[in-house]
Formats: structure tokens, sequence, C-alpha cells
């Protein structure tokens, strides 16, 4: 349950952004979450309108975009789509899979005034 | 927001003292010197992007800024990183659920290798600094953070936390984190490893229940060895977890109570100690 404190982050980064970019108000915010990425999106959406109160993103909606989860195999020299991190190459069975993507928390893009 | 170090209101304390209560100084002038243009009383709609503007239409605007959430975080914790690097200390960043001996462990730890290294602690607790106290007891130096309502240390707290500590050149530098599997994976402390406590107490499949930590971890320490004749708990299942979600994590079975093991623990401790000092020169 770190959801409340990935909000704080984005609201640091939304202030920063304000002043460096120049708007007073976010409206819509653009979020990119892994599929691995150990984040529950229910919790986010909650904590995200509680930190948002009172900011320069009351009320703001967001968006959020899932990336699914990807990984090398090792065993089949591929790359291959996984669920969860521990997940055997659905291929080949192995579990030497190094994970390639899935795993990012990224603010992707703002609307703002 | 603090407008020192640009960290936000939060409850983190460093021994009692608020994290972001340093020191203001406000001896910046504040000049407003720009001029303020108003021609007359028109409104200006064409102030958007498009310098135009249809009735209707609003004067949002889209950005891209592609960061990571936990940017903030990263940012302070490389800072952490090369604060230590320059220093030549080793930082481990212990993680794992309540209750599985971490501190006991770690007096241990700190006794035993008392005359061999030197050694700092920093330890993470909601509140109280009761695991500290247990510490110091040991005559290794520490420092309390009490996280208020964070579930974590991030890296803003711990570097405050080595500001304060002042560690010594070359020494180890331990940082107990909070007991819990899931946060504390996340948020990277600029240490050089975790390293993951599960005793065998705890349930076989914690490795897979929550697999960030054990993926994160570069060493897992099964503690409480000790018991195993007591308990249902299948070691070689737990190990088989847990090379799963991370094949290459290291594994150490110990005892912080009997000692069992520990001295495994010790000469890993000695070993990654020693490849932070290759090329490490002494500030004069």
């Amino acid at each position: 349950m770190h959801e409340m404190s990935l909000c704080e982050g984005i609201l640091q980064v939304l202030e920063t952004e304000a002043s460096t970019q120049k708007f007073k108000k976010v409206k819509t915010v653009w979020l990119e979450i892994g599929e691995l990425s150990s984040v529950e999106i229910e919790a986010l959406k909650f904590s995200f309108d509680v930190v948002m109160k009172n900011s320069i993103a009351k009320d703001a909606k967001l968006e959020i975009i899932r990336v699914a989860g990807s990984a090398w195999c090792m065993q089949c020299s591929e790359p291959v789509k996984i669920k969860k991190r521990f997940d055997e190459c659905p291929q080949c069975g192995s579990s030497q899979l190094q994970v390639t993507g899935g795993t990012e928390m990224k603010i992707k893009e703002l609307e703002v005034e | 927001m603090c407008t020192v170090c640009g960290c936000s209101e939060g409850e983190s304390r460093v021994e009692g003292v608020a994290v972001h209560d340093h020191k203001h100084e406000h001896d910046h002038k504040h000049e407003h010197s720009h001029a303020h243009e108003h021609n007359g009383d028109d409104h200006h709609y064409g102030h958007g992007p498009a310098h135009a503007h249809a009735p209707g239409m609003s004067q949002s605007r889209m950005v891209q800024i592609e960061q990571d959430i936990l940017g903030k975080n990263n940012e302070y914790a490389q800072n952490n990183k090369s604060m230590l690097a320059a220093k030549g200390i080793l930082s481990l960043n212990l993680v794992s659920s309540p209750g599985s001996g971490k501190t006991t462990l770690l007096t241990r730890t700190l006794t035993d290798l008392k005359d061999d290294l030197p050694m700092v602690v920093i330890e993470g607790d909601q509140e109280t600094s009761n695991d500290a106290d247990k510490i110091r007891a040991t005559g290794a130096k520490a420092i309390q953070i009490n996280t208020g309502k964070g579930c974590h240390l991030d890296a803003h707290q711990v570097g405050h936390a080595i500001e304060h500590l002042d560690p010594d050149d070359t020494s180890v530098l331990f940082i107990e984190n909070v007991g819990n599997l899931v946060c504390p994976a996340a948020f990277d402390l600029g240490e050089a490893h975790k390293v993951a406590i599960l005793s065998v107490t705890e349930g076989e499949d914690k490795p897979i229940k929550y697999p960030d930590m054990f993926y994160a971890a570069d060493l897992l320490l099964l503690n409480k060895i000790d018991l195993l004749p007591y308990l249902d708990f299948d070691i070689q299942k737990c190990i088989a977890y847990a090379k799963k979600v991370n094949p290459s994590i290291q594994i150490l079975k110990v005892s912080a109570t009997t000692g069992e093991g520990m001295d495994d623990w010790y000469q890993w401790i000695k070993l990654s100690r020693q490849s932070k000092l290759i090329g490490f020169k002494k500030q004069a």
C-alpha cells in the first residue's frame, strides 16, 4: 500500500512542471503503469483524488495506460509475454526469464491549462 | 513542500525531529522588477498555444513529460549513492516482514563484528526508538527514523539520516527498513544491496507471495533455522520459490539465536565491503 506515496510523488512532479512549463491547472494526468509493477490501480485512483485535493490538480482526471509484462527467455532466445514476475516461459516452461517490460510507473502526459 | 530540498510534507521524523524541519533561512530578496503591461481592459483569449481562440474551445494544452513517478526518490537515492561511494561505505538495506528477527540478527552481527569493522545503523520504524536503543546498547552508532504513517523508508529520509550519523569512511551502514515485504521493494535508498530476511516460522511460499521484494534482493537470509525441527517448514521448497522469482539470489541459512551459519553472513558482508574499497582513496 504505497499508492499514497506514489501520488505524492506525482504531485511533486506536477508542481515542478507547473513552474517550468507555466501552467496553473492540471485537467488530466496520463500514467503508464506496468502490469508487473506492484501498483494496485484501485488504490491508486483512490489515493489520487485524496492527494490532489487543494492542489493544482484538484478534480483532475486520471487516465491509466497499462503496459503488459514482457520478458526475454534465455532458453528460447526470444521475447515472451508474462503476467507475473515469476511466470515461467509460456513456450518452454523455463524460469530463466529476464523481465524486459511491464515494470514502468511513469507520468506520460498531462492536459493542462 | 519543503523549499530546501523539495520534500513533500509528511509525518516522518529523524530522531523525533520532523525531517523537513531544517533551518529555513529566508534572506532572499523578493524583487518584483518585471513590468506588468496591461493593455487597458482587453480580454485576451488568444494566448494559448495556437494564439487563437474559437468560441467554446478551452485553452488547455497537452504536455508530454515522460517522468518516472519515483523519479524524485531515485534522484535522492543517486545522491546517497555518490555520498556513500565517496566515503567507501558499504550500505545494506535490510528488508523483511515484522517479526522475522531483523533486529536480533543485527544486534548479534554488531556485537560479533565489533572489533573487525566500523559499523553504523539507520533504524526505520513507524513509531518508537526502541530498536535504535537496542542497537546503541551494542556500542554502535545508530539513528532512528520514524516514518509516521509511512510504510517504508525513502531515499530522502535516509539521506538526512546519513548526514546526521556522519559515518566514518569505509564503514558498513545497515539500514533496517520498516517491517513490510511490499512497499520497501519499490523505494531505492541508494543502498548497495537489499538483504531480505525470512524466518522459517513464516510461510515457505513468501517469496512467491511477495515476489517484488525477493526479486529486488541480492541476498536472502533464512533466519531462525534452529527452530526447524519443531516446524513444518519445507526449506528446499522455499529456496526453489526464491530462485524462481530471482534466479541470481544468494541464500544463506542462519540462526541469530544460536549463531549457526552466521559466519557465512559475516563473510558475505566482508567480501561485499571489500568490493567497495577497491579503488577507494581516503580524502586528505
